[in-house]
C-alpha cells in the first residue's frame, strides 16, 4: 500500500471534563477520567510531530478545554510550530483574564457552542443554571477582543423551530461565521435519539431558514449546515475518508480517525505513549483498515460514489447494523437502510426525557 | 463586517489579511495555502504570488507594478487578475479593504 496523504488537521481532545451535560456529546460513553490524561509536554510533543507531519489546523476540544490550565501553553507551543489554532469551547469559563492569556499566546479562532437561542430551553439542553448567559458574556469578551467567532448551533426536535432566532443571534453577537449542525446519532446522540430526532418537516424548515439567511448575510456571515444523515438517501463522506485528512487525539493519548471511533470492537487502539503520530497515521491498523476502497463489501464496491462517499461512516454501520464494514445503513442501496427508516417510523410523539453526558452516566 | 462592497475594490485599495486568516507555506506539501477559520485552501501559485505582497500597507496598484515588473508580463492583464482575486477573497472574508 502507497503512503497515505498526510492529515490536514488534528482535534486534540484535552480533557473529557466538562461543566455542560449535553445530551447529544461527541464524546464517547465511557469517558477517559482526569489521572489518566495526558500531560502538558506530551501534547507539546503531539503538537511537534502532528505540524512536522503536515497537519496545519489544530482544533483544541473536550469536553471543555478550557477546564485544563495549561490551555494557553499549549496554543503558544501550536503558534510555535506553526499550526492554526482553533479552540472549540462552550465559552462558560471564559473570564477577560483568561480570554487574554489565551489571545496572547496566538490563538487564531473561537469556535462557541450554544444549546438554543433563548436560555430557559438552552439551559435545560445544557443541564446547567446560567450557562446561555454565560455564552452571551463570553461571544461580547471574544468579539471585543477582536478574535475571529464562529457559533455552533446542535439541531434536534426540541430546538429545530429557532433556528431563524440561532441565525439572528449569531448575527447580533457579530459572528463571521455559525454552524447550523444537526444532531450526529452516535454515542450520547444515539443513546438520546428519540429524544433529538427531528421530523421531516422540522428539517425541511432548517433547510428554508438557512438558505434564506445565506442570501441574507452573503459576504458578512458564512453559514455552514450539517444535514442529519437519516434523512438522506445517501451517506456523507464522513470525515473526508477514514484516515484521509483528519486524526483524533483523546485526552488518554488515544490516536483515532474520527472521534467516534472507539466503539470500532476487537481492535487495539494506538497510542502516543507507545508510538509516535506518524507512524500511527501510516501503519496501525485502526487508520489502515477502512482507507481507501478495498475493504468494501458491496453494494460499496461497485458502487459509482465509491470515492465520494468513501462507504459513509464506520461508526454508524457498526451502530446500526452491528458491523463497521457494512455500508452505512443511510445508504438506500444499504441492505440495512430499514433500520434507519425504522428509527423515524418509531419516533415517540413525545420526546422521553434526556439521559444528560456525565461520567457513569451511559 | 468587510467595510466597501467588492465592486468597490480599484487600484488604490490597500487590502489586508482578517485576523485569523493568513498565508501559509506547507513544507511538507511543497505548496501555499490560506490559513482560514475551521478550513485551509490551497492557493494556486498565482493567488500566493498575490498575497505575498498584501502587507497592509501597499496599494494594489503597487502589487500590480511589482508583479508586472517581476513576471515581465503586460500590466492589463496582471490587474484584471489581481483585482478579480482580491474581490473574491474580500467575499469569502479572508481580505479586509477598508
Amino acid at each position: 500500500m502507497t503512503a497515505p496523504p498526510p492529515p490536514m488537521s488534528l482535534l486534540a481532545e484535552l480533557t473529557h471534563r466538562c461543566p455542560l451535560q449535553c445530551p447529544y456529546c461527541s464524546n464517547p460513553l465511557m469517558l477517559d477520567p482526569r489521572t489518566q490524561e495526558l500531560g502538558t509536554a506530551e501534547w507539546q510533543r503531539v503538537l511537534d510531530e502532528a505540524a512536522q507531519m503536515g497537519v496545519l489546523q489544530v482544533h483544541f476540544s473536550g469536553g471543555e478545554p478550557m477546564a485544563r490550565p495549561d490551555l494557553p501553553e499549549l496554543v503558544r507551543h501550536a503558534a510555535k510550530a506553526g499550526l492554526y489554532s482553533n479552540l472549540i469551547t462552550s465559552g462558560v469559563l471564559i473570564r477577560p483574564d483568561s480570554l487574554r492569556a489565551l489571545a496572547d499566546a496566538g490563538l487564531d479562532h473561537i469556535q462557541l457552542s450554544f444549546q438554543d437561542a433563548q436560555a430557559t430551553t438552552a439551559d435545560r439542553i445544557a443541564n446547567m443554571a446560567g450557562a446561555h448567559a454565560k455564552k452571551l458574556e463570553a461571544a461580547r469578551l471574544i468579539t471585543d477582543e477582536g478574535l475571529p467567532l464562529t457559533l455552533n448551533f446542535v439541531i434536534h426536535r426540541q430546538n429545530a423551530e429557532r433556528v431563524p432566532a440561532m441565525l439572528e443571534l449569531a448575527e447580533q453577537l457579530g459572528a463571521r461565521r455559525v454552524e447550523i449542525a444537526h444532531t450526529q446519532y452516535y454515542g450520547w446522540g444515539l443513546l438520546n435519539r428519540d429524544a433529538l430526532l427531528p421530523d421531516r418537516a422540522q428539517i425541511d424548515a432548517t433547510t428554508e431558514a438557512v438558505n434564506a439567511a445565506r442570501t441574507r448575510l452573503a459576504g458578512r456571515m458564512s453559514i455552514d449546515f450539517v444535514t442529519p444523515d437519516y434523512y438522506e438517501d445517501r451517506p456523507k463522506p464522513c470525515m473526508g475518508g477514514w484516515g484521509q485528512r483528519f486524526l483524533n487525539v483523546t485526552p488518554t493519548g488515544k490516536v483515532l480517525p474520527c472521534h467516534a471511533a472507539e466503539t470500532i470492537p476487537n481492535i487495539t487502539f494506538p497510542n502516543v505513549r507507545d508510538a509516535g503520530l506518524a507512524a500511527i497515521w501510516e501503519e496501525a491498523p485502526i487508520f489502515t483498515l477502512f482507507r481507501g476502497t478495498q475493504w468494501m463489501p458491496e453494494p460499496c464496491q461497485s458502487c459509482a460514489f465509491k470515492e465520494e462517499d468513501w462507504g459513509g461512516c464506520r461508526c454508524q454501520a457498526l451502530a446500526l447494523a452491528g458491523n463497521a464494514s457494512a455500508a452505512d445503513p443511510v445508504c438506500h442501496k444499504s441492505p440495512d437502510h430499514q433500520q434507519v427508516t425504522q428509527a423515524i417510523a418509531s419516533r415517540p410523539q413525545t420526546p422521553p426525557p434526556f439521559r444528560y453526558r456525565r461520567f457513569g452516566n451511559a | 463586517m468587510t467595510g466597501a462592497p467588492a465592486h468597490s475594490i480599484t487600484e488604490t485599495t490597500v487590502p489586508r489579511f482578517a485576523r485569523g486568516t493568513r498565508l501559509q507555506y506547507d513544507r511538507v506539501r511543497e505548496m501555499w495555502f490560506i490559513q482560514a477559520p475551521e478550513r485551509a485552501f490551497h492557493a494556486d501559485p498565482v493567488a500566493a504570488e498575490i498575497l505575498q505582497l498584501v502587507d497592509g500597507t501597499r496599494t494594489l496598484g503597487a502589487v500590480i507594478d511589482l508583479l508586472a515588473q517581476k513576471f515581465d508580463a503586460p500590466r492589463p492583464v496582471i490587474a484584471q487578475d489581481v483585482l478579480a482575486m482580491v474581490a473574491e477573497l474580500a467575499e469569502k472574508q479572508v481580505l479586509l479593504h477598508a
